[in-house]
Protein backbone atom coordinates (compact mmCIF):
# COMPACT_ATOMS: atom_id res chain seq x y z
CA UNK A 1 0.00 0.00 0.00
CA UNK A 2 1.25 3.39 -0.89
CA UNK A 3 1.82 5.85 1.94
CA UNK A 4 0.69 9.42 1.50
CA UNK A 5 1.50 11.78 4.32
CA UNK A 6 -1.09 14.39 5.17
CA UNK A 7 -0.24 17.75 3.69
CA UNK A 8 -3.09 20.19 3.14
CA UNK A 9 -2.55 22.35 0.12
CA UNK A 10 -3.32 25.97 0.68
CA UNK A 11 -2.84 27.50 -2.75
CA UNK A 12 -5.52 27.21 -5.36
CA UNK A 13 -4.54 26.01 -8.82
CA UNK A 14 -4.32 28.44 -11.72
CA UNK A 15 -7.67 29.71 -12.96
CA UNK A 16 -8.51 28.69 -16.46
CA UNK A 17 -6.88 25.26 -16.19
CA UNK A 18 -8.78 22.06 -15.42
CA UNK A 19 -10.54 22.23 -12.05
CA UNK A 20 -8.66 20.63 -9.13
CA UNK A 21 -9.48 16.96 -8.73
CA UNK A 22 -12.01 16.19 -6.01
CA UNK A 23 -10.27 15.28 -2.79
CA UNK A 24 -11.26 13.05 0.04
CA UNK A 25 -11.43 14.27 3.60
CA UNK A 26 -8.50 12.20 4.79
CA UNK A 27 -6.18 14.26 2.67
CA UNK A 28 -6.83 17.33 4.80
CA UNK A 29 -7.12 15.59 8.13
CA UNK A 30 -5.55 17.82 10.78
CA UNK A 31 -4.25 15.12 13.09
CA UNK A 32 -0.82 13.49 12.91
CA UNK A 33 -1.95 10.39 11.09
CA UNK A 34 -1.06 8.45 8.01
CA UNK A 35 -3.63 6.99 5.68
CA UNK A 36 -3.38 4.04 3.34
CA UNK A 37 -5.58 2.52 0.66
CA UNK A 38 -7.26 5.83 -0.10
CA UNK A 39 -8.36 6.43 3.46
CA UNK A 40 -9.48 2.94 4.40
CA UNK A 41 -6.60 2.34 6.79
CA UNK A 42 -5.34 4.77 9.39
CA UNK A 43 -2.14 4.72 11.37
CA UNK A 44 -0.39 7.15 13.66
CA UNK A 45 2.41 9.11 12.07
CA UNK A 46 4.60 7.91 14.93
CA UNK A 47 4.27 4.30 13.93
CA UNK A 48 7.63 3.66 15.50
CA UNK A 49 7.98 0.10 16.53
CA UNK A 50 5.20 -1.56 14.53
CA UNK A 51 7.57 -2.97 11.89
CA UNK A 52 9.68 -4.43 14.68
CA UNK A 53 6.63 -6.05 16.28
CA UNK A 54 5.71 -7.62 12.96
CA UNK A 55 9.26 -8.82 12.33
CA UNK A 56 9.57 -10.35 15.80
CA UNK A 57 6.33 -12.27 15.49
CA UNK A 58 6.94 -13.45 11.93
CA UNK A 59 10.56 -14.44 12.56
CA UNK A 60 9.79 -16.36 15.74
CA UNK A 61 6.91 -18.20 14.12
CA UNK A 62 8.95 -18.84 11.03
CA UNK A 63 11.74 -20.40 13.04
CA UNK A 64 9.19 -22.42 14.97
CA UNK A 65 7.54 -23.84 11.88
CA UNK A 66 10.81 -24.54 10.13
CA UNK A 67 12.87 -26.12 12.86
CA UNK A 68 10.63 -27.37 15.60
CA UNK A 69 7.51 -28.51 13.85
CA UNK A 70 8.98 -31.29 11.72
CA UNK A 71 10.51 -32.90 14.77
CA UNK A 72 7.44 -32.49 16.93
CA UNK A 73 5.07 -33.73 14.26
CA UNK A 74 7.13 -36.88 14.04
CA UNK A 75 7.35 -37.42 17.77
CA UNK A 76 4.21 -35.92 19.18
CA UNK A 77 1.21 -34.99 17.12
CA UNK A 78 0.31 -33.26 13.91
CA UNK A 79 -1.83 -30.77 15.80
CA UNK A 80 1.22 -28.80 16.90
CA UNK A 81 1.61 -26.80 13.68
CA UNK A 82 -2.17 -26.60 13.32
CA UNK A 83 -2.57 -24.93 16.69
CA UNK A 84 0.46 -22.78 16.00
CA UNK A 85 -0.96 -21.74 12.66
CA UNK A 86 -4.35 -20.81 14.09
CA UNK A 87 -2.76 -18.78 16.86
CA UNK A 88 -0.46 -17.05 14.39
CA UNK A 89 -3.35 -16.06 12.14
CA UNK A 90 -5.30 -14.76 15.12
CA UNK A 91 -2.36 -12.73 16.40
CA UNK A 92 -1.65 -11.15 13.02
CA UNK A 93 -5.31 -10.36 12.34
CA UNK A 94 -5.75 -8.74 15.77
CA UNK A 95 -2.53 -6.80 15.44
CA UNK A 96 -3.37 -5.44 12.01
CA UNK A 97 -6.88 -4.61 13.11
CA UNK A 98 -5.55 -2.73 16.14
CA UNK A 99 -2.99 -0.81 14.16
CA UNK A 100 -5.10 0.20 11.21
CA UNK A 101 -8.43 0.92 12.86
CA UNK A 102 -9.55 4.38 13.84
CA UNK A 103 -9.33 4.22 17.67
CA UNK A 104 -12.29 6.54 18.15
CA UNK A 105 -10.91 9.86 17.04
CA UNK A 106 -13.19 12.82 17.66
CA UNK A 107 -13.22 15.18 14.71
CA UNK A 108 -12.41 18.77 15.61
CA UNK A 109 -15.19 21.25 16.05
CA UNK A 110 -16.26 23.36 13.10
CA UNK A 111 -15.64 27.09 13.29
CA UNK A 112 -19.30 27.78 14.10
CA UNK A 113 -19.35 25.32 16.98
CA UNK A 114 -16.14 26.71 18.41
CA UNK A 115 -17.51 30.25 18.25
CA UNK A 116 -20.73 29.13 19.92
CA UNK A 117 -18.87 27.46 22.79
CA UNK A 118 -16.56 30.45 23.25
CA UNK A 119 -19.60 32.69 23.49
CA UNK A 120 -21.10 30.47 26.18
CA UNK A 121 -17.90 30.39 28.20
CA UNK A 122 -17.48 34.14 28.03
CA UNK A 123 -21.02 34.99 29.06
CA UNK A 124 -20.87 32.70 32.07
CA UNK A 125 -17.68 34.26 33.46
CA UNK A 126 -17.85 37.51 35.41
CA UNK A 127 -15.74 40.56 34.74
CA UNK A 128 -14.61 41.10 38.30
CA UNK A 129 -12.29 38.15 38.55
CA UNK A 130 -10.26 36.05 36.16
CA UNK A 131 -12.45 33.45 34.47
CA UNK A 132 -11.95 29.95 35.84
CA UNK A 133 -10.12 27.38 33.74
CA UNK A 134 -12.26 25.91 31.05
CA UNK A 135 -13.97 23.01 32.72
CA UNK A 136 -17.57 21.94 32.87
CA UNK A 137 -18.97 19.70 35.57
CA UNK A 138 -21.43 16.94 34.88
CA UNK A 139 -23.17 14.52 37.17
CA UNK A 140 -22.80 10.91 36.05
CA UNK A 141 -24.33 8.24 38.25
CA UNK A 142 -24.27 10.60 41.24
CA UNK A 143 -20.59 11.24 40.68
CA UNK A 144 -19.18 14.62 39.72
CA UNK A 145 -17.07 14.39 36.59
CA UNK A 146 -15.09 17.34 35.24
CA UNK A 147 -15.11 17.80 31.48
CA UNK A 148 -12.11 19.70 30.18
CA UNK A 149 -12.05 22.01 27.20
CA UNK A 150 -9.60 20.90 24.54
CA UNK A 151 -7.82 23.88 23.02
CA UNK A 152 -6.71 21.97 19.95
CA UNK A 153 -10.05 20.43 19.08
CA UNK A 154 -12.04 23.41 20.36
CA UNK A 155 -14.66 21.38 22.14
CA UNK A 156 -15.44 20.10 25.60
CA UNK A 157 -14.11 16.58 25.79
CA UNK A 158 -16.74 13.93 26.46
CA UNK A 159 -16.13 11.85 29.59
CA UNK A 160 -13.31 9.30 29.25
CA UNK A 161 -11.93 11.11 26.23
CA UNK A 162 -8.34 12.25 26.23
CA UNK A 163 -6.14 14.13 23.81
CA UNK A 164 -3.19 12.15 22.52
CA UNK A 165 -0.24 14.47 22.04
CA UNK A 166 1.53 12.04 19.73
CA UNK A 167 -1.35 11.84 17.29
CA UNK A 168 -2.75 15.29 18.08
CA UNK A 169 -6.27 13.93 18.29
CA UNK A 170 -8.91 13.58 20.96
CA UNK A 171 -9.66 9.87 21.28
CA UNK A 172 -12.79 8.49 22.91
CA UNK A 173 -12.30 6.16 25.86
CA UNK A 174 -8.58 6.76 25.48
CA UNK A 175 -6.56 3.91 26.90
CA UNK A 176 -2.99 4.66 25.87
CA UNK A 177 -0.83 5.24 22.81
CA UNK A 178 0.89 1.96 22.07
CA UNK A 179 4.16 2.30 20.14
CA UNK A 180 4.21 -1.46 19.46
CA UNK A 181 1.07 -1.27 17.38
CA UNK A 182 1.78 2.24 16.12
CA UNK A 183 -1.62 3.64 17.05
CA UNK A 184 -3.69 4.87 19.96
CA UNK A 185 -5.83 2.32 21.75
CA UNK A 186 -9.32 3.70 22.31
CA UNK A 187 -12.96 2.87 22.21
CA UNK A 188 -13.06 1.34 18.75
CA UNK A 189 -9.97 -0.83 18.79
CA UNK A 190 -9.64 -1.82 22.44
CA UNK A 191 -11.22 -5.22 21.84
CA UNK A 192 -8.75 -5.87 19.00
CA UNK A 193 -5.87 -4.83 21.24
CA UNK A 194 -7.06 -7.11 24.01
CA UNK A 195 -7.42 -10.04 21.60
CA UNK A 196 -3.96 -9.29 20.33
CA UNK A 197 -2.22 -9.41 23.69
CA UNK A 198 -4.18 -12.43 24.91
CA UNK A 199 -3.58 -14.44 21.75
CA UNK A 200 0.04 -13.34 21.73
CA UNK A 201 0.43 -14.64 25.29
CA UNK A 202 -0.96 -17.98 24.17
CA UNK A 203 1.27 -18.00 21.11
CA UNK A 204 4.48 -17.21 22.97
CA UNK A 205 3.69 -19.68 25.74
CA UNK A 206 2.85 -22.30 23.14
CA UNK A 207 6.08 -21.77 21.21
CA UNK A 208 8.09 -21.70 24.41
CA UNK A 209 6.52 -24.95 25.54
CA UNK A 210 7.09 -26.58 22.18
CA UNK A 211 10.74 -25.59 22.10
CA UNK A 212 11.27 -26.95 25.60
CA UNK A 213 9.48 -30.15 24.59
CA UNK A 214 11.64 -30.37 21.48
CA UNK A 215 14.86 -30.08 23.45
CA UNK A 216 13.68 -32.47 26.12
CA UNK A 217 12.67 -35.08 23.58
CA UNK A 218 15.94 -34.75 21.76
CA UNK A 219 17.96 -35.20 24.92
CA UNK A 220 15.84 -38.21 25.82
CA UNK A 221 16.49 -39.95 22.51
CA UNK A 222 20.13 -40.38 23.32
CA UNK A 223 21.60 -36.98 22.64
CA UNK A 224 22.62 -34.75 25.51
CA UNK A 225 20.96 -31.40 26.00
CA UNK A 226 24.04 -29.51 24.78
CA UNK A 227 24.14 -31.57 21.61
CA UNK A 228 20.46 -30.95 21.04
CA UNK A 229 20.95 -27.23 21.30
CA UNK A 230 23.97 -27.40 19.01
CA UNK A 231 21.91 -29.13 16.34
CA UNK A 232 19.89 -26.03 15.66
CA UNK A 233 21.67 -23.34 17.63
CA UNK A 234 20.37 -20.12 16.19
CA UNK A 235 16.73 -20.97 16.03
CA UNK A 236 16.47 -22.46 19.48
CA UNK A 237 18.33 -19.74 21.28
CA UNK A 238 16.51 -17.00 19.42
CA UNK A 239 13.13 -18.52 20.09
CA UNK A 240 13.87 -19.16 23.72
CA UNK A 241 15.15 -15.67 24.35
CA UNK A 242 12.32 -13.94 22.52
CA UNK A 243 9.66 -16.08 24.09
CA UNK A 244 11.09 -15.86 27.56
CA UNK A 245 11.08 -12.08 27.62
CA UNK A 246 7.81 -11.82 25.77
CA UNK A 247 6.03 -14.14 28.13
CA UNK A 248 6.91 -12.09 31.16
CA UNK A 249 5.88 -8.80 29.63
CA UNK A 250 2.92 -9.91 27.53
CA UNK A 251 1.40 -12.14 30.19
CA UNK A 252 1.76 -9.32 32.68
CA UNK A 253 0.13 -6.92 30.28
CA UNK A 254 -2.71 -9.34 29.58
CA UNK A 255 -3.31 -9.76 33.27
CA UNK A 256 -3.33 -6.03 33.80
CA UNK A 257 -5.77 -5.43 30.96
CA UNK A 258 -7.99 -8.26 32.15
CA UNK A 259 -8.24 -6.41 35.44
CA UNK A 260 -9.03 -3.19 33.58
CA UNK A 261 -11.71 -4.86 31.49
CA UNK A 262 -13.28 -6.44 34.54
CA UNK A 263 -13.52 -3.12 36.33
CA UNK A 264 -14.35 -1.08 33.21
CA UNK A 265 -11.33 1.18 33.58
CA UNK A 266 -8.89 2.57 31.09
CA UNK A 267 -5.11 2.59 31.50
CA UNK A 268 -5.32 6.37 31.52
CA UNK A 269 -7.79 6.42 34.41
CA UNK A 270 -5.88 3.79 36.31
CA UNK A 271 -2.58 5.63 36.05
CA UNK A 272 -4.11 8.94 37.02
CA UNK A 273 -6.00 7.29 39.84
CA UNK A 274 -9.21 9.04 38.86
CA UNK A 275 -11.46 6.58 40.62
CA UNK A 276 -9.16 5.18 43.28
CA UNK A 277 -10.80 4.72 46.65
CA UNK A 278 -8.49 7.28 48.27
CA UNK A 279 -9.75 10.09 46.09
CA UNK A 280 -13.33 9.02 45.60
CA UNK A 281 -13.69 8.06 49.21
CA UNK A 282 -15.86 5.03 48.56
CA UNK A 283 -15.58 1.44 47.44
CA UNK A 284 -16.43 1.78 43.76
CA UNK A 285 -15.74 5.32 42.63
CA UNK A 286 -15.95 4.46 38.96
CA UNK A 287 -19.27 5.76 37.63
CA UNK A 288 -18.98 3.79 34.42
CA UNK A 289 -18.66 0.39 36.04
CA UNK A 290 -21.69 -1.86 36.01
CA UNK A 291 -20.51 -3.29 39.34
CA UNK A 292 -20.46 -6.78 37.92
CA UNK A 293 -17.36 -8.34 36.43
CA UNK A 294 -19.23 -10.23 33.75
CA UNK A 295 -21.24 -7.22 32.63
CA UNK A 296 -18.12 -5.09 32.52
CA UNK A 297 -16.31 -7.64 30.38
CA UNK A 298 -19.24 -8.05 28.04
CA UNK A 299 -19.79 -4.33 27.72
CA UNK A 300 -16.16 -3.62 26.93
CA UNK A 301 -15.38 -6.54 24.65
CA UNK A 302 -18.71 -7.55 23.17
CA UNK A 303 -20.43 -4.21 23.10
CA UNK A 304 -21.74 -2.69 19.87
CA UNK A 305 -19.07 -1.55 17.47
CA UNK A 306 -19.35 2.23 17.20
CA UNK A 307 -18.81 3.79 13.78
CA UNK A 308 -15.83 5.89 12.81
CA UNK A 309 -16.62 9.55 13.38
CA UNK A 310 -13.98 10.90 11.06
CA UNK A 311 -15.45 10.52 7.60
CA UNK A 312 -12.17 9.60 5.96
CA UNK A 313 -13.42 8.67 2.53
CA UNK A 314 -16.02 11.37 2.15
CA UNK A 315 -15.49 13.95 -0.57
CA UNK A 316 -14.52 17.49 0.22
CA UNK A 317 -16.94 20.09 -1.05
CA UNK A 318 -15.18 21.82 -3.96
CA UNK A 319 -16.68 25.26 -3.34
CA UNK A 320 -15.30 25.63 0.16
CA UNK A 321 -11.67 26.69 0.40
CA UNK A 322 -9.63 24.79 2.96
CA UNK A 323 -9.68 27.06 6.02
CA UNK A 324 -6.54 27.88 7.94
CA UNK A 325 -8.12 26.79 11.18
CA UNK A 326 -8.48 23.12 11.80
CA UNK A 327 -11.97 22.37 10.55
CA UNK A 328 -12.92 19.32 8.65
CA UNK A 329 -16.51 19.35 7.48
CA UNK A 330 -18.40 21.43 4.96
CA UNK A 331 -20.23 24.50 6.21
CA UNK A 332 -23.69 23.70 4.92
CA UNK A 333 -24.57 20.07 4.51
CA UNK A 334 -25.88 19.03 1.14
CA UNK A 335 -28.07 16.00 1.12
CA UNK A 336 -26.70 14.52 -2.08
CA UNK A 337 -23.14 14.56 -0.88
CA UNK A 338 -24.08 13.41 2.56
CA UNK A 339 -25.87 10.41 1.17
CA UNK A 340 -22.93 9.67 -1.08
CA UNK A 341 -20.51 9.79 1.79
CA UNK A 342 -22.60 7.44 3.87
CA UNK A 343 -23.30 5.07 1.04
CA UNK A 344 -19.63 4.75 0.27
CA UNK A 345 -19.40 2.86 3.44
CA UNK A 346 -17.41 3.79 6.46
CA UNK A 347 -15.84 0.47 7.26
CA UNK A 348 -12.83 1.06 9.43
CA UNK B 1 -42.98 14.99 -1.66
CA UNK B 2 -41.57 16.75 -4.72
CA UNK B 3 -42.99 20.03 -3.54
CA UNK B 4 -41.48 19.62 -0.10
CA UNK B 5 -38.13 18.61 -1.55
CA UNK B 6 -38.26 21.69 -3.71
CA UNK B 7 -38.80 23.71 -0.55
CA UNK B 8 -35.70 22.15 0.98
CA UNK B 9 -33.65 23.03 -2.09
CA UNK B 10 -34.79 26.61 -1.78
CA UNK B 11 -33.48 26.68 1.75
CA UNK B 12 -30.09 25.46 0.71
CA UNK B 13 -29.59 27.58 -2.36
CA UNK B 14 -31.41 30.82 -2.00
CA UNK B 15 -32.26 31.47 1.65
CA UNK B 16 -29.64 33.22 3.72
CA UNK B 17 -28.35 31.70 6.91
CA UNK B 18 -29.01 33.72 10.03
CA UNK B 19 -27.41 31.64 12.73
CA UNK B 20 -26.73 28.11 13.87
CA UNK B 21 -27.99 26.64 17.09
CA UNK B 22 -26.04 23.81 18.67
CA UNK B 23 -27.76 21.26 20.91
CA UNK B 24 -25.03 19.84 23.11
CA UNK B 25 -24.59 16.35 24.43
CA UNK B 26 -26.17 15.22 27.67
CA UNK B 27 -23.62 13.22 29.67
CA UNK B 28 -25.74 12.62 32.75
CA UNK B 29 -26.23 8.98 31.76
CA UNK B 30 -22.58 8.37 31.06
CA UNK B 31 -20.86 8.10 27.71
CA UNK B 32 -23.95 6.91 25.81
CA UNK B 33 -25.00 9.25 23.02
CA UNK B 34 -27.77 11.57 24.20
CA UNK B 35 -28.69 15.15 23.45
CA UNK B 36 -30.06 17.76 25.82
CA UNK B 37 -33.78 18.33 25.41
CA UNK B 38 -33.58 21.87 26.74
CA UNK B 39 -35.32 24.20 24.29
CA UNK B 40 -32.87 26.83 22.99
CA UNK B 41 -34.05 30.42 23.19
CA UNK B 42 -33.05 31.21 19.61
CA UNK B 43 -35.82 28.94 18.35
CA UNK B 44 -38.47 30.60 20.47
CA UNK B 45 -40.65 32.01 17.71
CA UNK B 46 -39.60 29.55 14.99
CA UNK B 47 -40.87 26.19 16.14
CA UNK B 48 -43.18 24.74 18.77
CA UNK B 49 -41.45 23.45 21.87
CA UNK B 50 -43.24 20.11 21.73
CA UNK B 51 -42.13 19.36 18.16
CA UNK B 52 -38.54 20.09 18.99
CA UNK B 53 -38.58 17.95 22.13
CA UNK B 54 -40.24 15.16 20.20
CA UNK B 55 -37.43 15.19 17.64
CA UNK B 56 -34.68 15.12 20.22
CA UNK B 57 -36.37 12.43 22.30
CA UNK B 58 -36.83 10.21 19.23
CA UNK B 59 -33.20 10.69 18.26
CA UNK B 60 -32.11 9.81 21.79
CA UNK B 61 -34.17 6.64 21.69
CA UNK B 62 -32.55 5.66 18.40
CA UNK B 63 -29.10 6.09 19.89
CA UNK B 64 -30.05 4.04 22.94
CA UNK B 65 -31.18 1.29 20.58
CA UNK B 66 -27.90 1.45 18.66
CA UNK B 67 -25.75 1.24 21.77
CA UNK B 68 -27.84 -1.32 23.58
CA UNK B 69 -25.78 -4.13 25.06
CA UNK B 70 -27.87 -7.19 24.59
CA UNK B 71 -28.35 -10.37 22.63
CA UNK B 72 -27.58 -9.09 19.19
CA UNK B 73 -24.49 -7.15 20.15
CA UNK B 74 -23.07 -10.18 21.98
CA UNK B 75 -23.74 -12.31 18.95
CA UNK B 76 -22.00 -9.82 16.72
CA UNK B 77 -19.07 -9.53 19.09
CA UNK B 78 -18.55 -13.25 19.53
CA UNK B 79 -18.96 -13.99 15.84
CA UNK B 80 -16.46 -11.32 14.96
CA UNK B 81 -14.00 -12.57 17.57
CA UNK B 82 -14.32 -16.15 16.34
CA UNK B 83 -13.47 -15.08 12.80
CA UNK B 84 -10.47 -13.01 13.97
CA UNK B 85 -12.53 -9.87 13.36
CA UNK B 86 -12.63 -10.43 9.64
CA UNK B 87 -16.43 -10.60 9.94
CA UNK B 88 -16.53 -6.88 10.69
CA UNK B 89 -15.17 -6.19 7.23
CA UNK B 90 -18.01 -8.02 5.55
CA UNK B 91 -21.13 -7.28 7.52
CA UNK B 92 -22.88 -4.12 8.49
CA UNK B 93 -23.01 -3.72 12.24
CA UNK B 94 -26.21 -3.01 14.12
CA UNK B 95 -24.96 0.48 14.95
CA UNK B 96 -24.56 1.28 11.26
CA UNK B 97 -28.05 0.00 10.54
CA UNK B 98 -29.51 2.26 13.21
CA UNK B 99 -27.48 5.19 11.90
CA UNK B 100 -29.12 4.72 8.51
CA UNK B 101 -32.50 4.78 10.18
CA UNK B 102 -31.52 7.96 11.99
CA UNK B 103 -30.48 9.75 8.82
CA UNK B 104 -33.76 8.73 7.22
CA UNK B 105 -35.63 10.09 10.20
CA UNK B 106 -33.75 13.38 10.12
CA UNK B 107 -34.43 13.75 6.40
CA UNK B 108 -38.11 13.14 7.03
CA UNK B 109 -38.20 15.60 9.92
CA UNK B 110 -36.47 18.21 7.81
CA UNK B 111 -38.93 17.80 4.97
CA UNK B 112 -42.06 17.77 7.07
CA UNK B 113 -41.37 19.91 10.11
CA UNK B 114 -38.21 21.98 9.91
CA UNK B 115 -37.82 23.18 6.33
CA UNK B 116 -41.31 24.75 6.22
CA UNK B 117 -40.26 26.75 9.28
CA UNK B 118 -36.95 27.84 7.77
CA UNK B 119 -34.82 25.48 9.85
CA UNK B 120 -32.50 22.65 8.90
CA UNK B 121 -31.26 19.79 11.05
CA UNK B 122 -27.79 18.38 10.51
CA UNK B 123 -27.25 14.70 11.27
CA UNK B 124 -25.04 14.54 14.40
CA UNK B 125 -22.82 11.95 12.74
CA UNK B 126 -21.61 14.69 10.42
CA UNK B 127 -20.48 16.68 13.42
CA UNK B 128 -18.75 13.76 15.11
CA UNK B 129 -21.74 13.18 17.41
CA UNK B 130 -20.71 16.27 19.34
CA UNK B 131 -23.74 18.41 18.64
CA UNK B 132 -27.10 18.47 16.94
CA UNK B 133 -26.74 21.44 14.65
CA UNK B 134 -29.81 23.41 13.64
CA UNK B 135 -29.29 25.99 10.90
CA UNK B 136 -31.68 28.90 11.20
CA UNK B 137 -32.53 30.60 7.91
CA UNK B 138 -34.08 33.95 7.26
CA UNK B 139 -37.74 33.79 8.02
CA UNK B 140 -39.44 34.88 4.79
CA UNK B 141 -42.72 35.42 6.61
CA UNK B 142 -41.63 37.91 9.27
CA UNK B 143 -39.53 41.08 8.99
CA UNK B 144 -36.60 39.99 11.12
CA UNK B 145 -35.95 37.02 13.34
CA UNK B 146 -33.77 38.82 15.91
CA UNK B 147 -30.71 36.58 15.98
CA UNK B 148 -28.62 36.56 19.13
CA UNK B 149 -25.34 36.38 17.25
CA UNK B 150 -24.81 38.02 13.90
CA UNK B 151 -23.30 35.47 11.58
CA UNK B 152 -24.46 36.15 8.07
CA UNK B 153 -23.27 33.51 5.69
CA UNK B 154 -24.91 33.52 2.31
CA UNK B 155 -26.12 30.03 1.64
CA UNK B 156 -25.83 30.05 -2.11
CA UNK B 157 -22.30 31.24 -2.71
CA UNK B 158 -20.34 30.00 -5.72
Amino acid sequence: PRALSVSPSSAESHPGKTPPRPRRKWEVFPGKNRFFCDGRLILSRQSGVLPMTLVLIVVTCGLFFTFDCPFLVKHLTVFIPVIGGVLFVFVMASLLRTSFTDPGILPRATADEAADIEKQIDTSGSSSYRPPPRTKEVLINQQVVKLKYCFTCKTFRPPRTSHCSLCDNCVERFDHHCPWVGNCVGKRNYRFFYSFIVSLSFLTSFIFGCVIAHLTLRSQTGESLIQAIQESPASTVVELVICFFSIWSILGLSGFHTYLVASNLTTNEDIKGSWSSKRAGEEHGNPYSYNSIITNCCATLCGPMPPSLIDRRGWLSLEEPIPAASTLEMELPTFAEKNDAEMRGDKP
Amino acid sequence: VWFQFHNLQDLRHSASLVTKVFIQRDYSEGTVCRFLTKFPSELDNRIERSLFEETVKTLNSYYIEAEKIGGQSYLEGCLACATAYIAFLCMETRYEQVLKKISGYIQEQNEKVYAPRGLLLTDPIERGMRVLEISVFEDQGSVSSSPSSSMSLAGGSA
